[in-house]
C-alpha cells in the first residue's frame, strides 16, 4: 500500500473512532476528547491529500500544510473554551453531566457567590 | 512489501490502537493519557507526510498543551468521575452510533483511494513566487505572505477565544487571577526544574521562530515552547498568573493583531491591496509582524490555559 | 569511516532498542509505581542515549550531533524530574495492588 492509501485509511478510521467516542460517551470531557480526535482525523486527510500533489521540487504541496497549522491552533482554542465552559458547570452545580432531567439543587457555586 | 510501507503500516497500527484506548479506557486519566500519546505518534506519521512544520505543531499544541489542558481538568472532575461513570449509554445507541461512525469512516476512505491520479497542486505556484517574499520556507510564506488574511484572523480567534474564557468568570471575581495558586517546595525538584529549564525553553522556543523563515519552525511552534515555560514557572510557584484586568496584560494580547492589521492597511495605503507587501520590505515586514505574533501567542496560550479567573484581583 | 559509522549506528541503535524493549516489559510486568518508575529510567536513559549515539554518525555537522546531545540531555532532565515527582506522590498513596 502506498503512503497515502496508508495514512487516509488510518485518517478516515480516527475520524469514525472519533465520531462513535462523540455520540456513545455521555461523559462531557470524554466527549473533548473524542472531538479532538475527529479533528485531527480530518488535518490527518488534509496532509494526504497535500502529500499527493507534490512537485516542483517538494515532496507535498505546502498550502495545505499552512491551513492544517491554523486549524490546530483554533482547534485547541475551542478545545481551551470548552474546557473553561465545563469547569465552570462543575463549579456552579457540583456534576460535569450533560443530562437536563436532574432536579436543579440550589445552584451552589463553589467560590461562595 | 517494501521496509518503508511496512514500518508507516506498523505506525497507522499504533496510532489507530492508541486512539481505540483513548475511546475505550475506563477512567478519564487513561483516556487523556492515551491522548497525548495519540497526538506524539500523530506527529511520526506528519513527519512521514513530508510535513515537518505541522509534525513540530501537532506535538506541542495537540499533545503537550491540549494534554495539559485535559489533564488538568480530569484533575479537577475527579470529584464529579465516579458518578458521571455510572452513567452509560444505552445498548441501541451505541449500536446505532457505531452503525454512523463506520459509514462515516467507509465514505472517507472510499474518497481518499478514489483520488484521481493527476492531483491537483499549488506548489508551482508557490516555488515561483517565494523569492518575491524573501523566505525559503514555503509554509512560512504561505502563512505569512500568500494567505496572511488567514493567519490574522486566527489570532483574532485566538484573542476571541480568550475573551469567552475571561466572561465566564463569577462577578466577584471579575478581571481576576486565573487558576489556583500553585504551591511547591521552594527547594523541591518541580522548582529546580523551574529554574532550571526555562532559559533553555526561551532560547529553543525564539530559535524555532526565528529559523522559519529557511527552515520548518514557526510563530506558532515557539510561542508554544515559550508559554509553555511560563506555565512551568507558574505551576512551580515561583511565579503567580497576572490578573486579567491589568492594561499591559491586555495591550500584549492584542499587540499581534494590531500589528497584523496595520502592517496589512499599510499595504492598502501604500500598495495595491490589504496585507500586499512591497517588494523591497517583505521580509523585514514579515519579520516585525512574526515577533509581535510570537510574544502575542505566547501569552494568549498560557493564559488560556491558566483558564478562569479565580481569585480577585485586590488582595 | 562511513563503514564503521554505519555499523556503530546500527549496533548502538539496536542496543537502545533492547533497552526500550526492556523498559517496556518492566512498565507492563513489574508490580508498583515505583518499581515501574525505574524500569522506565532504563529506557529514558539509556534508551535515548544509546539511540542519539547511534545517530550521530549521520549527522551532517558538528552543530547537529551537539544539538542532538541536548536533546538526550533534555530528555534526562526531564525524566528524572517527573520520576522524583511521580515516586513522592506514589509514596504518600502507599503500596496498591
Amino acid at each position: 500500500m502506498t503512503t497515502t492509501a496508508t495514512f487516509g485509511l488510518c485518517a478516515a478510521t480516527a475520524v469514525g473512532l472519533g465520531l462513535y467516542g462523540l455520540i456513545a460517551n455521555p461523559q462531557p470531557l470524554r466527549k473533548l476528547l473524542a472531538f479532538n480526535l475527529i479533528g485531527s482525523g480530518v488535518f490527518l486527510l488534509f496532509g494526504v491529500v497535500a502529500r499527493r500533489s507534490g512537485g516542483a521540487g517538494f515532496g507535498s504541496d505546502p498550502v495545505p500544510h499552512a491551513l492544517v497549522i491554523t486549524g490546530i491552533v483554533v482547534a485547541f482554542a475551542a478545545t481551551a473554551l470548552a474546557v473553561a465552559l465545563l469547569l465552570r458547570l462543575f463549579n456552579a452545580t457540583g456534576s460535569a453531566t450533560l443530562r437536563s432531567d436532574e432536579p436543579a439543587s440550589a445552584a451552589r457555586d463553589s467560590t461562595g457567590a | 512489501m517494501t521496509m518503508a510501507s511496512a514500518l508507516e503500516t506498523a505506525l497507522a497500527a499504533i496510532v489507530l490502537g492508541v486512539a481505540v484506548w483513548t475511546i475505550a479506557a475506563r477512567e478519564t486519566f487513561a483516556a487523556v493519557v492515551g491522548f497525548v500519546a495519540y497526538g506524539l505518534f500523530l506527529a511520526l506519521v506528519w513527519v512521514r507526510l513530508d510535513a515537518v512544520d505541522v509534525a513540530l505543531t501537532e506535538a506541542a499544541i495537540s499533545g503537550g498543551l491540549s494534554g495539559v489542558l485535559m489533564l488538568g481538568a480530569a484533575a479537577r472532575l475527579r470529584p464529579a468521575e465516579a458518578l458521571a461513570a455510572a452513567e452509560r449509554s444505552g445498548e441501541t445507541q451505541r449500536l446505532a452510533a457505531a452503525l454512523l461512525s463506520a459509514a462515516v469512516a467507509a465514505v472517507l476512505a472510499v474518497g481518499v483511494l478514489l483520488l484521481p491520479d493527476a492531483a491537483p497542486t499549488l506548489a508551482p505556484a508557490v516555488t515561483a513566487n517565494l523569492a518575491a517574499t524573501g523566505l525559503g520556507n514555503p509554509v512560512t510564506g504561505v502563512l505569512m505572505a500568500f494567505r496572511a488574511m488567514d493567519t490574522m484572523l486566527e489570532k483574532v480567534v485566538l484573542v476571541l477565544a480568550l475573551v469567552g474564557v475571561w466572561s465566564l468568570a463569577p462577578d466577584h471575581l471579575w478581571g481576576g487571577h486565573p487558576g489556583p495558586r500553585h504551591l511547591a517546595d521552594p527547594r523541591g525538584v518541580l522548582a529546580f526544574l523551574a529554574r532550571l529549564l526555562p532559559p533553555v525553553g526561551i532560547v529553543v522556543g525564539i530559535y524555532l521562530f526565528w529559523v522559519s523563515s529557511d527552515e520548518p519552525g514557526g510563530a506558532f511552534q515557539g510561542g508554544t515552547i515559550l508559554a509553555a515555560m511560563w506555565l512551568l514557572v507558574i505551576m512551580a510557584g515561583l511565579a503567580d498568573t497576572p490578573a486579567v484586568s491589568r492594561r499591559w496584560l491586555r495591550l500584549i494580547v492584542v499587540f499581534g493583531p494590531v500589528v497584523f492589521f496595520v502592517v496589512g492597511l499599510g499595504g492598502l495605503v501604500a500598495g495595491e491591496a490589504f496585507l500586499s507587501y512591497p517588494v523591497a520590505y517583505a521580509k523585514p515586514l514579515i519579520l516585525t509582524i512574526e515577533i509581535a505574533m510570537t510574544l502575542t501567542i505566547a501569552v494568549t496560550l498560557g493564559l488560556l490555559m491558566s483558564g478562569i479567573p479565580e481569585r480577585s484581583a485586590r488582595r | 569511516m562511513s563503514l564503521a559509522g554505519d555499523i556503530l549506528t546500527i549496533a548502538a541503535v539496536s542496543a537502545g532498542a533492547f533497552f526500550f524493549v526492556a523498559g517496556t516489559v518492566g512498565l507492563l510486568r513489574f508490580p508498583d509505581a515505583l518499581t515501574r518508575l525505574h524500569a522506565l529510567t532504563k529506557a529514558d536513559n539509556l534508551g535515548v542515549g544509546l539511540v542519539v549515539l547511534g545517530l550521530i554518525p549521520l549527522a551532517g555537522s558538528l552543530r547537529e550531533a551537539l544539538k542532538l546531545i541536548c536533546v538526550w540531555l533534555l530528555v534526562l532532565l526531564a525524566g528524572a524530574t517527573v520520576s522524583q515527582l511521580i515516586a513522592r506522590v506514589a509514596r504518600q498513596d502507599g503500596p496498591q495492588p
